[in-house]
């Protein structure tokens, strides 16, 4: 009873109640449901409901690409995607792309290059760089360049994360996982690939 | 941002019935724009109709020789499509000019069409702007304006209309496919956008309740001469203070057909068909190009000298017709597909 006291006075002045929802995401190859509010972006629900703290919040206006995480393959801005519209789709963050033990070959290399100083962009631009490798469009240093302005790095390692995304592009191969593309390392081609 | 609701609509007239049934609702395509606008505010819906499950990503071949573009296709998948580089690379170039790869691979075609001005003013909620608040007036037109317009613009709005895919679809004479509570309606691309007026309120010529379901390209591409010029304060990820969108037939050294649209000075791309007619069935030759960027700008007004002030748009944009004409002429007749940075074929 006390409850229809405190509602009561509640319910003209604040504004309507939209009830959370129920919303099943494919991240990381697993299908995760969560409660969510429709204007929960997809970058808050990996980061507050689903523990998954890797993918980073820099300006939450799709501006820096510190939030990239990619959809079937592709690489999107979290920030600016409502995760409800999301259910079905193939979502792959940082904690996707390797582990601990086992680097994913962009992660190897940005370790490689030092192409990192503070680690905040770095899930972001590793994301983004593997986005970039499977869209197979760029292969010159500048195209890189250009490809990846959707990332900022305001420690300035810009040099050495190109150093990085260049040794993959080069050694690495293409390959369909679960679905989704992906980059693994081709031993073989790494010799034959110096032009 | 405030509260809403949200439906995911599966086909065009489900989407206009729940959008027009809701008070204060709005289309939700990509997200890039509207769901940045809310963030600030600046967009307030109480409903939004998704329309991420509709069957208008597809890009297809017309029977008149033309390619329709899903509104819902994304700018990526157009701008990478094998028959929108092939035949429209002008279109193709354009888009990689803008934005970034994250939000081109979600930004869809007709989210494009649709975006709002990136005025200073629009995005300051402190400041009067008769683009967000009608009837407060215009701070652009005394205050830093150097990315607001010099050609169309009023007293009321001298904002811009930010996109680069609209250039290139202004210069090709696109038709936008629209459907509405009363049925579907074509619009000519010069049509659709529209200047300040007293109702800067108004981007876009669309009734309430529209929704963009395709962009039509006419058969014609200019495949073999065209330019898109984009100058700006970055080489990459930043807005065009003037661009330029051209596309020429030619025979031997003459014109014989010539369209061409600029971005960055206007509300809307900026097309002068009479400027067009002037290049028409000429020699191409520096003197004629100055001749006819001078035309273009030929009414053109500056809002204020020096860098934060537009002025500088009227010179700097005739040197870029001259530039993105003579650039287009002298193309050889090869081009690269693959040729995508900064739009120098």
């Amino acid at each position: 009873m006390s409850l229809q006291f405190i509602q009561e006075p509640l319910d003209k002045t604040a504004p309507r109640v939209v009830p959370a929802q129920s919303v099943t995401l494919n991240v990381n190859g697993q299908d995760r449901t969560i409660q969510i509010a429709p204007w929960t972006s997809l970058l808050d629900a990996l980061r507050e409901y689903l523990d998954l703290t890797g993918t980073k919040k820099g300006c939450d206006h799709g501006q820096c690409g510190a939030c990239t995480v990619l959809v079937d393959g592709k690489r999107i801005n979290s920030c600016l995607a409502l995760a409800t519209v999301y259910q079905g789709k193939k979502i792959q963050t940082i904690e996707g792309l390797g582990t601990e033990d086992n680097l994913s070959p962009l992660q190897q290399a940005f370790v490689d290059h030092d192409a990192f100083q503070c680690g905040y962009c770095t899930p972001g631009q590793i994301c983004s760089a593997q986005g970039l490798i499977n869209e197979g469009r760029c292969k010159t240093e500048d195209e890189v360049r250009e490809h990846m302005s959707g990332n900022l790095c305001r420690c300035g390692a810009y040099t050495n994360i190109l150093s990085a995304v260049m040794e993959v592009l080069h050694d690495g191969e293409a390959v369909v996982d679960n679905g989704v593309l992906i980059t693994v390392p081709v031993a073989s081609t790494k010799a034959s690939s110096v032009e | 941002m405030n509260s809403f609701t949200l439906t995911q609509a599966t086909a065009a007239d489900e989407a206009v019935r729940d959008l027009t049934s809701h008070d204060g609702a709005a289309y939700l395509g990509g997200g890039t724009n509207l769901v940045d606008l809310m963030k600030y505010n600046l967009e307030r819906p109480t409903h939004l109709t998704s329309l991420g499950l509709l069957p208008l990503t597809d890009i297809t071949s017309l029977p008149d020789g033309g390619l329709r573009l899903g509104a819902l296709a994304t700018n990526a998948d157009t701008a990478w499509h094998p028959e929108v580089e092939k035949r429209y690379p002008l279109l193709s170039q354009t888009i990689l000019a803008g934005a970034t790869p994250q939000l081109r691979n979600a930004a869809t075609n007709g989210g494009n069409l649709n975006q709002r001005t990136r005025c200073y003013y629009f995005y300051d909620l402190a400041t009067p702007c008769n683009k967000r608040e009608p009837g407060t007036g215009c701070s652009a037109l005394t205050g830093p304006n150097r990315v607001c317009g010099v050609l169309g613009t009023s007293e009321s709005c001298i904002a811009t209309q930010p996109s680069d895919m609209c250039v290139a679809l202004a210069a090709l004479e696109a038709v936008v496919r629209v459907q509405g509570p009363d049925g579907e309606r074509t619009i000519k691309f010069d049509d659709y956008h529209r200047l300040p007026g007293d109702h800067p309120e108004k981007d876009n010529t669309l009734k309430p309740g529209e929704l963009v379901t395709a962009i039509d390209l006419p058969e014609e591409g200019y495949a073999d001469h065209f330019t898109y010029l984009k100058l700006r304060d970055r080489s990459s990820y930043a807005f065009a203070l003037v661009s330029v969108a051209v596309g020429l037939k030619m025979n031997g050294n003459t014109i014989e057909k010539a369209r061409f649209a600029l971005g960055g000075v206007a509300h809307k791309p900026w097309r002068d068909q009479e400027a067009e007619k002037m290049l028409e069935g000429q020699t191409a030759s520096p003197d004629l190009f100055r001749q006819v960027a001078a035309k273009v700008f030929a009414e053109a007004k500056g809002y204020g000298e020096g860098s934060l002030h537009n002025s500088f748009k009227i010179e700097l944009g005739k040197r870029a017709i001259v530039r993105a004409l003579k650039q287009s002429t002298e193309m050889s007749q090869v081009v690269n597909p693959n040729v995508f940075l900064n739009s120098n074929p």
